[in-house]
């Protein structure tokens, strides 16, 4: 009996265990959302939506390998399909998550390899309402990340993490992610101006598991100021398919291989 | 037309009979129907007529990929206004074979080196510098060229060496459409020499520390030609010629200060006149290029270029230069900028692109508005603008300024 406070502390034990640090959330956040796999393909369909129900296509194939432990650097090749005037347009990006991206672009053309300037990952993604950083991360050390509360999306358990910039240079105030409890996967994102003004919303609105890894197949990203949205479609996603690095090469940026890109 | 129709039924042809039994070919179609017009803004051409360009044309375009083969024709038919009768063309035309360390691509194909922006250091593949004048989409910049291009990449480094066994010259502007410089413009009796032989170039690149570093060689003939007179004190006759060229060069590109920076080194080798005491022909050069392009916001671009060309001969350059005759600058300083901004989610695009030689005040200026009106239809309004000293590079086309539109269906 003198040693009832061991009980007490073994009753805490699985609650600190499973306390959470709102960094960590985001970690595995990211790991689940940007890093499943050693390598990645997917055939991406963006709509482009304007207020007025306009819409615009951008349909490329996205190809993603990883080179180490999730956050770590990775190789982008995308090869476009349409619109028609940038079609067998290639784009490359070697990600390094704490500092600037290196980038590439094959201009078809003029048969043209270019690498182009890349200091705002926050710019727009080939138009669309995402941006560089939504598509393949922001880093986690540019944000404080606090859990506020759980809530649910849906049927699913969710954290619900804000997110700070640390640094004044940030274009956007703050912004809420909320992170499935069971397999990390950002379900809904808001981000606020720095107003204090909510002013894009994405969401995850079809989840499905490919080869164990559960995948947002369907998302939509939308700005709540302009009322332009665009909604993505995934097709035939896959992972761990043995991608070489040497895809990621000029050679193949000018000549894309047929097998990584139908 | 019925010279494309028939290359690209040969080129079908080749495919299947190329095509080993059980690997299944992908073949797609596609193309586009494009209306081009320049309007004269200073004054008419020489033949009378208003307009730098008016066209209409389509292009179509089959690509076809059966393991490790491919396919590519890119054949247009075009109707000029302006009394031209050859303008249709088999753009490009060639077959791809890729094996694991190398590749091969034989036919007519378009092949762009170096880094510059309108600013050619180791491009030494055939332009069409009257399509850039006379406001023609940008790809129209390039000719292909007939070739044979063998890619290896041992790991080490890649490796590209193109051969061609024909020569195949830069397009420049019609005398018909364009008031150019001319020094003896009393001789009509004119003829063009082109060259028996082909030429070659190889492109050897690697990462070097996160930069992209290339060296070029170049053994073939000028592009643009040289004009030689039968006689000085009287001439009747004057023969356009390619001289003889060599080129040794070198390019770096990466990241700096959150900018690219690109650096870009030739020596032109003048092998028809080392010594520079042939004032018909062009004296060895140096070219240098130092670029850099930021983003400053979001969908900016700027783009800054210095550009130089040095003479090496030039006192024999200017001890046989005929009085009368135009004298070049030893050195030719050029500054050029591009602004690139893209608005309604990148769907219109403004830019502006400006050169200007601060050794003689020559100067190109062309702006250029482009829509998206949908996925398959766009269209430009653009000019280009010119100046300078009568015989300088643009100068000499000051009488040429047009307003452009372009505008394109694709399919």
């Amino acid at each position: 009996m003198k040693r009832w406070w061991i009980w007490i502390v073994a009753g805490l034990l699985p609650l600190q265990a499973l306390a959470l640090s709102g960094e960590e959330a985001m970690k595995k956040s990211q790991a689940a959302f940007l890093y499943p796999g050693k390598d990645f393909k997917a055939r991406v369909v963006m709509k482009l939506i304007n207020k007025d129900g306009q819409e615009r296509l951008r349909e490329l194939t996205m190809l993603r390998k990883n080179a180490g432990e999730p956050g770590g650097d990775q190789k982008y090749f995308m090869y476009f399909f349409q619109p028609a005037d940038v079609k067998d347009m290639t784009f490359m990006i070697h990600k390094y998550p704490a500092r600037d991206d290196d980038r590439w672009l094959f201009v078809p053309a003029i048969n043209m390899v270019k690498r182009i300037a890349a200091q705002d990952k926050r710019s727009s993604f080939v138009g669309s309402d995402f941006t560089y950083e939504d598509v393949s991360g922001r880093d986690i050390e540019d944000d404080n990340h606090i859990i506020e509360r759980e809530e649910k999306v849906g049927n699913r358990d969710c954290y619900v993490v804000k997110s700070t910039p640390k640094g004044t240079d940030a274009d956007f105030g703050h912004k809420v992610t909320w992170v499935d409890k069971a397999n990390f996967l950002p379900l809904k994102e808001e981000q606020y101006d720095k107003r204090g003004n909510r002013y894009k919303l994405f969401t995850a609105d079809e989840v499905t598991d490919i080869k164990a890894f559960p995948t947002a197949i369907k998302r939509t990203m939308k700005n709540l100021q302009t009322g332009h949205r665009t909604e993505v479609a995934y097709i035939k996603t896959d992972y761990d398919l043995g991608i070489e690095d040497s895809l990621f090469s000029e050679r193949y940026l000018r000549q894309p291989p047929r097998k990584w890109i139908d | 037309m019925p010279g494309i129709i028939r290359s690209i039924a040969v080129g079908l042809f080749a495919f299947a009979a190329l095509t080993p039994p059980g690997t299944s070919a992908e073949v797609t179609l596609s193309g586009f129907l494009q209306q081009n017009t320049a309007f004269n803004t200073v004054t008419e051409n020489p033949d009378g007529r208003h307009y730098k360009w008016l066209e209409e044309r389509a292009q179509l375009k089959l690509d076809a990929t059966g393991g490790a083969w491919r396919v590519l024709l890119k054949g247009e038919v075009a109707y000029d206004h302006l009394g031209r009768q050859d303008e249709s063309e088999l753009r490009e035309g060639y077959v791809d074979y890729a094996a694991r360390n190398w590749d091969l691509r034989a036919g007519r194909q378009v092949i762009t080196w170096g880094l510059g922006d309108l600013v050619f250091v180791n491009d030494v593949f055939p332009k069409d510098h009257e399509a850039l004048f006379a406001g023609r989409p940008l790809e129209y910049l390039k000719r292909g060229v007939d070739a044979v291009k063998l890619g290896v990449y041992p790991g080490l480094a890649s490796f590209e060496l193109v051969v061609a066994p024909t020569f195949r010259e830069s397009r420049t502007p019609d005398p018909n459409r364009f008031w150019l410089f001319d020094p003896l413009p009393a001789v009509t009796n004119r003829t063009t020499v082109k060259p028996e032989q082909g030429d070659a170039g190889l492109r050897v690149y690697r990462d070097i520390a996160g930069y992209d570093a290339a060296m070029y060689l170049y053994r073939g003939f000028h592009r643009t030609p040289s004009m030689r007179p039968d006689s000085m004190l009287a001439p009747t006759k004057i023969t356009y010629f390619y001289p003889k060229l060599f080129i040794y060069g070198a390019s770096l590109s990466g990241r700096a200060g959150g900018g690219v920076l690109n650096l870009e080194a030739a020596f032109y080798d003048s092998r028809q006149d080392r010594s520079g005491s042939d004032f018909t022909v062009p004296n060895s050069q140096t070219r240098v290029l130092v670029g850099y392009q930021i983003q400053p916001v979001e969908d900016l671009s700027l783009n800054f270029q210095y550009y130089a060309e040095r003479m090496h001969a030039y006192d024999s350059y200017r001890g046989a230069l005929p009085a009368g005759f135009p004298a070049e600058k030893r050195v030719n300083h050029y500054f050029t900028a591009r602004a690139t901004q893209l608005l309604q989610h990148q769907t219109l695009r403004l830019s502006v692109y400006a050169s200007y030689n601060a050794s003689n005040g020559d100067y190109f200026v062309t702006p250029e508005l482009r829509y998206s009106f949908t996925d398959h239809l766009w269209g430009a309004v653009g000019a280009n603008f010119f100046g300078g000293k009568p015989w300088g590079q643009f100068g000499q086309l000051s009488q040429n300024d047009n307003v452009y539109l372009q505008l394109r269906h694709e399919f």
